[in-house]
């Protein structure tokens, strides 16, 4: 079948403002958006840059608006979207070129979570304990491949570039409600103001948006209750 | 016109930000007095390692009421490896994989759990107790996620400890003086900008090369880059012929679905529905070694036996249920779900060999130092980690789960001794014009004006047809006769290679275009190598000479670029410590 794309493009080097340019791609319905990108880079227009690496969900690169909503390229079929395919960049981050963006708020803002274990106890000559419900506790923020969809469909985060975001929540989430972390009350101090997780205003574009399931709007109420309650009893709960 | 170059000098460069580069990198900067950086062309945490899914081997002995051992282990892996791998390689790494487990948990690594509240673990092609005896649960691991999970895992790390990283910058030439490395020249995708990272030490550590091949596991991005790089400069190639096809790839489109799915009890079936394994592998059954699970699918599907006559068999899983699906398989159900449209739970997979993994590489003794040649001579300074690197602990065919293993072993390995290295060596002069031919090969792609130059896309398109079709599962002389002949005309007319993007920001057609010009020195080397060893062991598998040859071919195979683009070769033997070669059964 014939698809139509229609891609907004932008090169600094020769655009004085983006615009955009349709391309037909003869492809299958069980083609993923990728694909008909990688057609028109590989036999149409060399000049058109994205970024890509795995191409099965996993690696976070190809995240873009398609027909408006957030997605990753690779893991939405060319029947999912139909015959017509708007592509654009993320929304609010400065776009590099065309659909590249620079994303290094995006990581700063995770960084500043203190996205890793904490915990200065000498460890066990073995495994330290976790049992299977502890470990459950904590187990849909493990999955986030910080591909940046939700913090770019979130309208706080568009709102003010201070906010730190879904995604930087999530990650925050995921050692919060690890019973092996006791970093909780750091993490939680960078988190309780109006940049923090109470930036957030319950929209659910996030979880929306989200290829990998995470119920993002979910793990930032959990955090918002360990602010109010304190995380130990949020975590034993 | 000379091109704008920025000049930075550091004591240890890491190139690469999957697993084997982070872990390195995190080893590195607990020396606080190096400078350290971390070049990767992508962010790290788009690596490839992170798509590795069932888990890492380590003799944890958590479920089984046998317990395990590190012996048992290295046995496996040298029986799997058809008695190629260097054993006291492997003894390192067996007897490694315990500690490393325990210090990836940590570190924070969210493993899976036993109902005791210990890491959990699963059955795995190859993996045994009692030196064959039986199955037995070693890979350790995170739902199907476990690459993820480490990868995260030594990101996280690397932040802790403050690793400075130049995220998108692609490596495109190693510096070496005499047998010395000098450092390591790089594009920033960016501002199209070379970068001189002048240093000490410098570990490549840049993966597979899988896009070699039409069906792949591997990401687009995995092409070769710091073998080729260091081909180039002279560092020779070791055991290429050995390339690994997954026996379960999605059809057609290659995606991994993790062996895994048979270590939880999923079985292979014919268009008879018949579990064929069971006459190709009459103890291990669907759980042998991947050459010898991907040579039986081939010769179902020679047979006619695919399902609907299609190049295709089924993995079945619907006798898993509905939760040990959901709960220890989630992404292999939510990849089915999303690309064919069917549900595990109650519809087998279809699956084709896909290629996966290169056991062959740049080179390496125990410490990931590039080995110049048969004698070992040290290439100073110079190191690799990783898929990339061949130390050589999978021999002829990699277990499953020792991927991730090698590279936390080996990349810990590696950082520790550049550490050490690092501190009591001199930085050294670089050598003159460093950047001239890497600058040059760049121009000339970005400025090939020429009518009749060709798209990277076309003749990558050849080439990965040519070594799917030819230097595949089985192999024969006329084939690689073949495949050699066409790797050296696509080389040719390489150099012809015309791209449309003139421009320097974030100039994706060059990167490609470069990128396939590695590809192309893999696929030579490989070619070549297949075509040399007239034997058959482990994934090199040649149907005009079926037997392993321990006689002529227990050695390694050493393959050096020549000037005229002759591969010449040269040999090293194998470390036999403990296990004498055998005839392989499973």
């Amino acid at each position: 079948m014939k698809v139509r794309f229609d891609i907004k493009r932008y090169n600094p080097e020769v655009d004085e403002h983006p615009h955009f340019e349709k391309y037909d791609v003869e492809l299958e319905e069980t083609d993923r958006v990728l694909d008909g990108l990688n057609e028109i880079r590989w036999r149409i227009d060399g000049t058109f840059a994205l970024r890509r690496s795995c191409e099965h969900g996993i690696c976070g690169s190809d995240a873009m608006r398609i027909n408006g909503t957030n997605r990753l390229a690779c893991k939405t079929l060319i029947k999912d979207v139909g015959e017509d395919v708007r592509v654009e960049p993320l929304i609010g981050f400065p776009v590099v070129k065309d659909l590249v963006v620079d994303q290094e708020r995006f990581f700063a803002h995770y960084r500043s979570v203190l996205p890793f274990l904490i915990n200065d106890e000498p460890p066990p000559a073995r495994e330290r304990l976790q049992s299977p419900k502890e470990r459950a506790r904590f187990d849909d923020t493990t999955k986030c491949i910080l591909c940046g969809a939700c913090t770019t469909a979130c309208p706080s985060a568009w709102a003010d570039e201070k906010f730190v975001g879904p995604a930087a929540i999530v990650q925050a989430h995921r050692f919060i409600f690890d019973s092996r972390d006791r970093g909780s009350a750091e993490r939680l101090a960078r988190l309780s103001g109006r940049n923090g997780a109470w930036g957030c205003r319950t929209i659910f574009n996030c979880t929306r948006a989200c290829p990998r399931g995470i119920e993002v709007t979910k793990a930032i109420a959990e955090v918002k209750r360990s602010l109010i309650m304190g995380s130990s009893e949020e975590r034993s709960s | 016109m000379r091109p704008r170059i920025e000049l930075h000098e550091r004591d240890a460069i890491v190139v690469g930000g999957g697993g084997a580069g982070l872990a390195a990198a995190g080893y590195l900067a607990k020396h606080q007095n190096l400078q350290t950086a971390v070049i990767s062309k992508l962010y790290p945490t788009r690596s490839h390692t992170g798509t590795a899914q069932g888990g890492i081997g380590a003799s944890l002995g958590n479920i089984d009421p046998e317990g395990d051992s590190w012996e048992w282990h290295m046995f496996d892996t040298v029986k799997g490896g058809d008695y190629l791998a260097d054993q006291d390689g492997v003894e390192v790494l067996c007897r490694e994989a315990v500690e490393m487990v325990y210090e990836l948990e940590h570190m924070g690594l969210p493993f899976s759990r036993t109902p005791d509240g210990r890491i959990a673990q699963r059955r795995f092609g190859g993996h045994t107790r009692d030196f064959g005896e039986a199955p037995v649960r070693r890979s350790c691991y995170a739902a199907d996620r476990t690459g993820h999970m480490i990868l995260q895992t030594f990101y996280q790390q690397c932040i802790k400890h403050n690793v400075e990283f130049y995220d998108e910058y692609l490596a495109v030439d190693v510096i070496m003086d005499g047998g010395r490395c000098r450092g390591v020249l790089a594009l920033e995708i960016h501002s199209g900008d070379l970068h001189l990272f002048h240093a000490k030490a410098v570990l490549f550590a840049t993966g597979g090369f899988g896009r070699m091949f039409e069906i792949t596991s591997n990401a687009v991005t995995l092409t070769g880059d710091g073998p080729a790089l260091l081909w180039r400069r002279g560092v020779p190639l070791q055991d290429m012929e050995f390339f690994q096809f997954h026996p379960t790839g999605i059809y057609k489109l290659g995606i991994l679905i993790t062996e895994g799915v048979r270590g939880e009890g999923g079985v292979l079936r014919n268009n008879e529905g018949e579990r064929f394994m069971e006459r190709y592998a009459p103890n291990m059954k669907d759980l042998a070694s991947r050459d010898v699970v991907a040579r039986a699918i081939h010769s179902e599907l020679r047979a006619g036996r695919g399902i609907d006559g299609k190049g295709y068999v089924n993995l079945d899983a619907t006798n898993l249920g509905a939760e040990i699906i959901e709960k220890r398989l989630p992404d292999i159900a939510d990849f089915t779900r999303t690309y064919l449209g069917i549900d595990p739970v109650t519809v087998p997979i279809p699956v084709q060999p896909t290629a996966h993994y290169a056991m062959g590489g740049i080179p390496t003794d125990l410490h990931g130092r590039v080995l110049l040649d048969a004698k070992g001579s040290v290439a100073e300074g110079l190191y690799a980690a990783g898929e990339c690197a061949c130390v050589s602990v999978h021999g002829a065919n990699r277990l499953g789960t020792n991927s991730l293993l090698d590279l936390v072993v080996f990349g810990r390995r590696a950082g520790l001794h550049m550490a050490q290295y690092a501190a009591g060596a001199d930085i050294g002069d670089l050598p003159p014009e460093p950047e001239a031919e890497a600058a040059a090969l760049l121009s000339r792609i970005r400025n090939n004006n020429k009518g009749g130059g060709e798209r990277a896309a076309t003749i990558r398109d050849e080439m990965q047809a040519i070594m799917t079709k030819d230097v595949s599962v089985f192999r024969t002389a006329e084939q690689l006769g073949e495949a050699r002949a066409k790797i050296s005309e696509l080389r040719v007319r390489y150099k012809d290679v015309r791209i449309d993007d003139k421009g320097k920001i974030f100039n994706l057609d060059l990167m490609e275009a470069f990128e396939l010009g590695c590809l192309l020195d893999c696929a030579h080397a490989t070619v070549s190598s297949a075509e040399n060893r007239t034997e058959s062991r482990g994934a090199h598998y040649r149907e005009d000479y079926p037997d392993r040859d321990d006689n002529e071919w227990l050695k390694h195979t050493l393959a050096y670029l020549k000037a005229d683009d002759r591969v010449e070769f040269d040999y090293k033997p194998v470390s036999i410590t403990r296990f004498e070669p055998k005839e392989r059964v499973y």
